[in-house]
């Protein structure tokens, strides 16, 4: 697949040379609007190829924001609207002609409760595949397996296919929706705090989940566990009040960040 | 702790509790004499010649199947038109147009429907339909309770999709999933059992409508399955029968209000197991 390579804009002085990565969503000099309140300031951001990009700050900073705006899901309200560019692989989805489904076919997302359709596990996997795809049903079958068993949830699984989705306990749900998500293969994943509905357990599995992840996947996620942005990412983006403060290899933010916000933040001074 | 104040509050709870139970226990002694009376005088008419003969001549035996069958017939059309037009009106206004200024008019004239006289109902399609046509139908009757279905299941349509979570949208959204797939497949799915249960409401609400049927269906004393007739139904020969003279009649009448009450109470108990919230589904 061609990518385009950019210069990353104000990025902290990193471990890893930013410049040798390709960027697989550029996003420049975003605004967003939820009616006449401006929620985002002149967002400028890089999501890398195959690797994982955290995003922290306070509640309210726009971290949830930004992220519906990389699958255009903030497109089925009213009242809502993105200015500026946000380039994926080149191209901006925000280009009015873009075709919003093949989007978020490209760019899943994971969301902080889980979302298990009404219907069978096998289904809520099988589902999102026959949207695209006219498989046999041996190889649906393989799909769906594989698809279960990247989420680590196939041998919890396999001897209740067609038992109800709902059934599931709370973490088994939500890697049932990574495992969904997975099975429509995208390019980038967007996890929107998908461990605060969670048990630690569970959520020690996600984030081993994600590691495991992004050798195929490019990752976007938003948490307000500062740990967890450490443990599972390797850039992360600091936001405060819809701006976003400071940028760059997570190492590098959490041990001496550029901004004293950052600073103050990240050892929990507000927040 | 004050005790004269905590022996004060403990008599006032015992006193409203006292009261709501009188309050309940009045209006429930109704209810029961209602229904006893029903039983009592319904059951002993019922037989086999009810279900298989056809409403008598004054001072004769006779049945009621002519008047089952025609309500059957008429609810049964009645469901089957009101109920589409309802399901796509309440989609609508909770999926497409949930925030239109078009859907709050709708729901604000649907409720204004909700609630109007049936009789009004009746003469409505009276007027257009059975004074154009010449004659009464069972067909003119059909349409008349699918108007009272339509503002029922467009209500209930929409509220039940309305408590379908946003999230579940969005999350077929985030797999691609097109507008028109998202709600037959997954919101249709998440609301099954409140859209059900009201279609089976807006059953048992026409099932005891007279009004609209006078106008429209009239009655007919004689078996009929021609829509283009007029065609006998339950709640009108109940009318007619209960203020007739003759005792034949009044007993049938009695008979047939207890099938009425019987088949509304199977579709609530049917409503209620549907709506009652299950682990698996």
């Amino acid at each position: 697949m061609s990518v385009a390579t950019f210069t990353v804009p104000a990025v902290a002085h990193s471990a890893v040379d930013p410049t040798a990565l390709e960027a697989k969503i550029a996003v420049r000099n975003l605004d967003f609007f939820y009616g006449d309140h401006r929620a985002l300031k002149s967002i400028n951001v890089l999501l890398y190829d195959r690797k994982v990009t955290a995003f922290i700050g306070p509640s309210g900073c726009g971290k949830s924001t930004l992220l519906r705006i990389l699958n255009r899901m903030y497109d089925l309200y009213p009242n809502q609207r993105a200015a500026g560019e946000v380039l994926f692989d080149g191209e901006d989805i925000l280009s009015p002609a873009q075709d919003l489904n093949l989007l978020r076919a490209r760019i899943g997302m994971v969301f902080q409760k889980p979302t298990p359709f009404p219907m069978t596990i096998y289904e809520n996997i099988a589902f999102g595949i026959r949207l695209y795809e006219k498989l046999p049903k041996s190889e649906l079958d393989d799909r769906v397996q594989h698809a279960l068993a990247r989420a680590a949830l196939w041998d919890e699984v396999k001897a209740k296919l067609n038992a109800s989705g709902l059934s599931l306990s709370g973490g088994q749900q939500q890697r049932l929706c990574i495992a969904r998500t997975v099975a429509v293969r995208p390019e980038v994943i967007l996890f929107d705090e998908p461990c605060s509905a969670l048990d630690p357990i569970s959520t020690a599995k996600i984030e081993e989940l994600i590691n495991e992840l992004k050798e195929d996947y490019t990752i976007a996620i938003v948490t307000h566990n500062m740990q967890q942005a450490a443990r599972v990412s390797d850039f992360t983006a600091f936001m405060y009040l819809g701006e976003l403060v400071e940028f760059g290899d997570t190492t590098k933010i959490f041990t001496s960040p550029n901004d004293r916000r950052t600073q103050d933040y990240i050892t929990g001074r507000f927040g | 702790m004050n005790h004269a104040l905590y022996s004060r509050r403990r008599q006032k709870n015992r006193l409203a509790v006292s009261l709501s139970v009188a309050a309940t226990l009045f209006g429930l002694a109704w209810l029961v004499l209602i229904l006893g009376v029903l039983l009592w005088k319904g059951f002993s008419g019922l037989s086999l010649a009810v279900f298989t003969q056809m409403t008598p001549p004054p001072g004769a035996a006779g049945g009621l199947l002519n008047p089952i069958v025609g309500s059957l017939i008429m609810t049964g059309l009645a469901v089957l038109i009101g109920t589409p037009l309802g399901i796509l009106a309440g989609t609508y206004m909770a999926e497409y147009g949930r925030y239109d200024r078009l859907t709050s008019v709708v729901r604000f004239i649907n409720d204004i429907l909700l609630s109007a006289p049936s009789i009004v109902i009746g003469l409505f399609i009276y007027e257009v339909m059975v004074a154009r046509m010449g004659h009464f139908s069972g067909f003119a009757g059909a349409i008349a309770l699918s108007v009272i279905v339509v503002p029922v299941v467009v209500r209930t349509t929409e509220d039940m999709l309305t408590l379908v979570p946003d999230t579940l949208r969005e999350a077929g959204a985030s797999i691609g999933l097109p507008r028109a797939m998202m709600i037959t497949k997954v919101a249709y799915r998440a609301a099954r059992a409140g859209m059900v249960t009201g279609v089976l409401l807006a059953v048992a609400r026409i099932s005891g409508e007279t009004a609209p049927l006078l106008f429209t269906a009239l009655n007919n004393q004689f078996w009929s399955a021609d829509l283009n007739t007029p065609m006998a139904s339950l709640p009108v020969v109940i009318f007619q029968f209960a203020l007739s003279p003759y005792q034949e009649w009044q007993q049938l009448a009695w008979t047939g209000a207890l099938i009425i009450t019987l088949a509304v109470l199977a579709l609530s108990i049917v409503a209620r197991a549907l709506a009652a919230p299950r682990k698996s589904s």
